[in-house]
């Protein structure tokens, strides 16, 4: 029976990889039918924001307005039970898989195994069966509650794996990229296709938070902005100690980690604000280096950019960022270029992980 | 079946035998088992009591969000004028000093060095252990480790006193993320109880294989004797791993080496496989007595033999070795590629089975039984269902496209304490309660004891469940203030936690209890269905047992 148990093993372990591989490529056609509640959300920072385009000034670069958050959007909601709404489809078929398969599974599990200790509480007491059974063998029940647990394992692996495979499917030609480092304690940002300026983003106080209607220990000074729609290809890494950037409305966390270059793609399918915190327990302000994402149109996006002083990939500046070098830096060629002012790190052309959210 | 005292042409001698040595002969270099054993379980609960407060501070620092109590307690420690930092590093000190003492200085000591010394001799029919004075040096170099590990709070390490790096002490934040002398206080301690735990597996292995009586075959032991063989092997070949890895760390700490910094071409996540293939053994180091102490305690009260008594070891074996080849999935957010994580993935989900086999196995040893709901049996009865729950947050963590947004929340805290501090600690209560007055001759109380059992049960299920939700919700590990949004359920969770402290004071009012007015034990005082040897003995037992071997057909 032992041989028999690890041939199936062997089967499952084998096969359930190949199968999920081979499938891995086409969209899930499932995830859609989860999608959650947020479209409600959304219309109030997009109103915000077409209200702003018109007005801007053609000759000075002027940024969006910042986007406040949205309650339950993004961010945790007190009292809540599962899981914070998805803006990714790969964050969305995630979710699907927890609360769709492993969820069930398992509450049916607990449950199975609760009812069948009920009821042998019940009906084997001393006063309901006086006289034990000497039963210490049962070869089919045995195989039984080897095998199926064996299916159940095999039906949960399947689209695990190719969900991993999702996760990791690289980022294409058109995604953006942007340098994630973490420090004790706050985090920097650096666009490297768009000029390479930087962001620091720090905490903001308790009161600054609240004045600007932004939750506690969420809210930051600068944030990370990115354009909706459009793949972000993150290069994660510290400059100290290891930290993990995290933003669990996008399904994301990567681990800042010393001389690595980590790399996790995202593709955010709503804008709005998100807010994440750092994940890797980094020294006494842990719990203060929040990460606050603004995702936004891919017209603010420029804007943006240019109020930074950057330049959209491929454009002229919409400001004078000074001389601009003829030219324009690919997108390309900027994430070639980024990872070698990183120190000590492996082969940048081959990241050490590559996933995609 | 009949109480013999085994010594039978000795009967009255383990009296004397005691009396013959002082009280520091007796207590301090001790080479009897039980003895040693009891000396194991006496540090376990005082351990258990520091650490247990340390999690009371921490639930009372979480009860609400900001920042109530640290301050204050750093101002102790610090003096006055401590800074905000040196308060935040006050609580990297408590979790990381709450997680080393529960799972170094009382789970292990408890579970191996105190019911292994008690009754793996006396089940297999061994007069000791094969290596008495070695067990000896066992217990009392957990003695120095705990007083370096405590003491490491009071000196500098980095933003302030203590050891801040978690229990697991990840590079670089524990070497040049944490000036002085605290860190390597906390690792020459965790070196001194790797040491004990290393000898204490040697001598079990020893003991086990070379001193089983006439006829104990090794597919007769009693299931809890398998689940300490299992064990001592995983420490065998895990615990050098640590030390190996936490003197990497001690030398990049202090002699320029830099194995794990990347400015020398060292690697931090090196440190991580290295750790966690330690780790990840260590967490079945912790639970697989626990499996063996509910299995003696169900067969005895269904009035059963174990179901599938071989399936039952072997699982544990299974367990055992596929617990070595499963590590990363603690990294799973550290840059590992896609083949990587989608191997750890299905090797993990693979421990189900053994250990789902291991489930159905104890309630198939029930159906039909005659069932006696004592107080070790709702123990293990509580076991079972929680270890469940725990075992099955297990499997959606296993899957590493799901443990992007699970890794480091509070869905991995509310796991590891489902299956440790309502699996272990459960099989410990249930070992405890089961083996109470075989090791001092007295009864503890029945209503205390169901008294201890519901309310801890009420207790610990209302701390752990509430952060299934908080780690949902997306709430971080190893904070010590978090967003207003994730208040409600904290609360809860700290509610809890008194509860489970109010249980703990009936538990000791019990032993109390026991000491003072508990009845005598008679030697068999479980009855029909307590077939191992240590019912053979009197309550407690001699001094020496089994001089003459005791034969088993």
């Amino acid at each position: 029976m032992n041989k028999l148990r690890s041939a199936l093993f062997a089967i499952g372990l084998v096969l359930a990889p190949a199968v999920a591989m081979a499938q891995g490529t086409p969209a899930a056609p499932a995830p859609v039918a989860a999608a959650p509640a947020p479209v409600a959300a959304a219309p109030a920072p997009t109103a915000d924001s077409a209200a702003a385009t018109p007005a801007a000034e053609q000759a000075k670069p002027e940024a969006p307005m910042a986007l406040v958050p949205v309650d339950g959007i993004g961010q945790p909601v007190n009292g809540k039970l599962g899981i914070q709404p998805q803006v990714t489809v790969n964050g969305e078929r995630a979710q699907w898989f927890h609360d769709a398969i492993l969820l069930p599974v398992i509450t049916v599990i607990s449950l199975f195994v609760l009812g069948l200790l009920l009821w042998v509480i019940v009906r084997y007491r001393r006063a309901a069966n006086p006289v034990a059974s000497k039963t210490s063998h049962n070869t089919l029940i045995e195989i039984a509650w080897t095998l199926i647990p064996v299916i159940i394992l095999v039906v949960i692996a399947i689209p695990s794996i190719s969900l991993l495979a999702a996760q990791y499917k690289p980022a294409g030609k058109d995604a953006v990229t942007i340098k994630v480092i973490g420090h004790q304690w706050y985090w920097s940002y650096e666009y490297p296709d768009h000029g390479d300026f930087e962001i620091v983003s720090n905490m903001l106080p308790d009161a600054e938070a609240a004045k600007r209607g932004e939750p506690r220990l969420l809210a930051v000074d600068n944030r990370l902005v990115v354009p909706v729609g459009t793949e972000i290809k993150a290069i994660v890494t510290s400059e100290d100690v290891i930290h993990s950037f995290a933003v669990p409305a996008f399904w994301t966390k990567m681990d800042a980690v010393p001389g690595r270059l980590n790399e996790v793609t995202f593709k955010v399918e709503k804008e709005g604000l998100y807010y994440g915190q750092c994940s890797e327990l980094c020294g006494a302000r842990h719990a203060f280096m929040p990460i606050a994402v603004e995702v936004v149109s891919k017209e603010n996006f420029a804007k943006w950019v240019a109020a930074k002083g950057g330049k959209m990939p491929g454009a002229e500046a919409v400001a004078a960022p000074a001389a601009t070098p003829a030219p324009a830096v690919t997108p390309t060629a900027a994430p070639a270029a980024a990872p070698a002012e990183g120190a000590n790190e492996t082969a940048p052309a081959a990241p050490a992980a590559n996933t995609k959210a | 079946m009949t109480t013999v005292a085994a010594t039978h042409d000795h009967a009255h001698d383990h009296h004397d035998a005691d009396h013959h040595l002082g009280f520091f002969a007796r207590w301090f270099m001790s080479t009897n088992h039980k003895d040693i054993g009891t000396l194991y379980l006496i540090f376990a609960i005082l351990a258990g009591i520091i650490g247990g407060a340390i999690s009371g501070m921490m639930r009372a620092e979480l009860a609400q969000p900001g920042i109530q109590y640290l301050t204050t307690w750093a101002a102790m420690v610090e003096g006055e004028g401590a800074s905000i930092d040196q308060a935040y590093h006050l609580w990297n000190v408590l979790i990381t000093a709450h997680g080393l003492i529960m799972v170094f200085f009382m789970v292990m000591p408890a579970l191996i060095g105190g019911f292994g010394n008690w009754f793996i001799p006396i089940m297999i029919g061994a007069p000791d252990m094969a290596f008495p004075r070695m067990n000896n040096v066992s217990f009392w170099l957990l003695v120095p480790a705990f007083i370096l590990l405590l003491g490491s709070a009071f000196v500098p390490g980095g933003t302030g006193l203590g050891a801040g790096t978690g229990w697991t002490v990840y590079a670089p934040l524990s070497t040049y993320g944490s000036q002085g002398p605290a860190v390597d206080m906390a690792i020459f301690s965790l070196h001194l109880a790797g040491a004990s735990s290393i000898m204490g597996a040697i001598n079990f292995i020893t003991t086990i294989f070379n001193m089983r009586a006439p006829g104990m075959t090794l597919h007769k032991m009693p299931l809890f004797v398998w689940s300490v063989l299992v064990t001592a092997f995983l420490l065998l070949l895990a615990l050098p791993v640590l030390a190996a890895a936490i003197t990497m760390l001690l030398t990049d700490r202090n002699f320029g080496t830099t194995f794990f910094d990347p400015a020398g071409g060292g690697d931090p996540v090196l440190y991580q496989h290295l750790f966690w293939f330690f780790g990840h053994p260590e967490v079945y180091i912790m639970i697989l007595p626990g499996f063996g102490i509910v299995s003696q305690i169900i067969s005895t009260f269904s009035k059963k033999p174990i179901f599938g008594y071989l399936g039952m070891a072997y699982a544990m074996v299974a367990i055992g070795v596929v617990g070595f080849v499963v590590w990363a999935h603690h990294m799973f957010t550290t840059g590992l590629d896609v083949n990587t994580k989608m191997y750890f993935t299905a090797a993990t989900m693979v421990i189900a089975v053994p250990t789902g086999i291991k489930i159905f196995s104890w309630i198939a040893t029930m159906w039909g039984g005659s069932i006696r709901f004592t107080v070790p049996m709702v123990w293990s009865l509580g076991f079972i269902f929680m270890f469940t729950v725990g075992g099955v947050t297990g499997v959606v963590l296993a899957n590493g496209g799901v443990d992007n947004y699970m890794h480091d929340t509070y869905y991995v805290v509310a796991h590891f304490h489902y299956v440790l501090s309502l699996g272990a600690v459960f099989s410990l209560f249930g070992g405890f309660t089961y083996w109470f007055a075989k090791m001092s001759g007295r009864h503890l109380n029945e209503f205390l004891g169901h008294l201890h059992f519901w309310v801890f049960f009420l207790g610990v299920n209302i701390i752990f469940f509430p952060m299934h939700f908080l780690g949902l919700q997306g709430m971080p590990r190893r904070y010590p203030d978090y967003p207003d949004a994730f208040a409600y359920w904290n609360e809860i969770a700290s509610i809890g936690y008194a509860i489970m402290a109010g249980s703990m004071v009936i538990f000791f009012v019990n032993i109390a209890y026991a000491f003072l007015a508990g009845r005598k034990a008679e030697g068999n005082y479980w009855g029909e269905g307590a077939t191992t040897l240590e019912w053979t003995l009197s309550s407690p037992p001699p001094f020496h047992q089994f001089e003459t071997l005791p034969k088993i057909d």
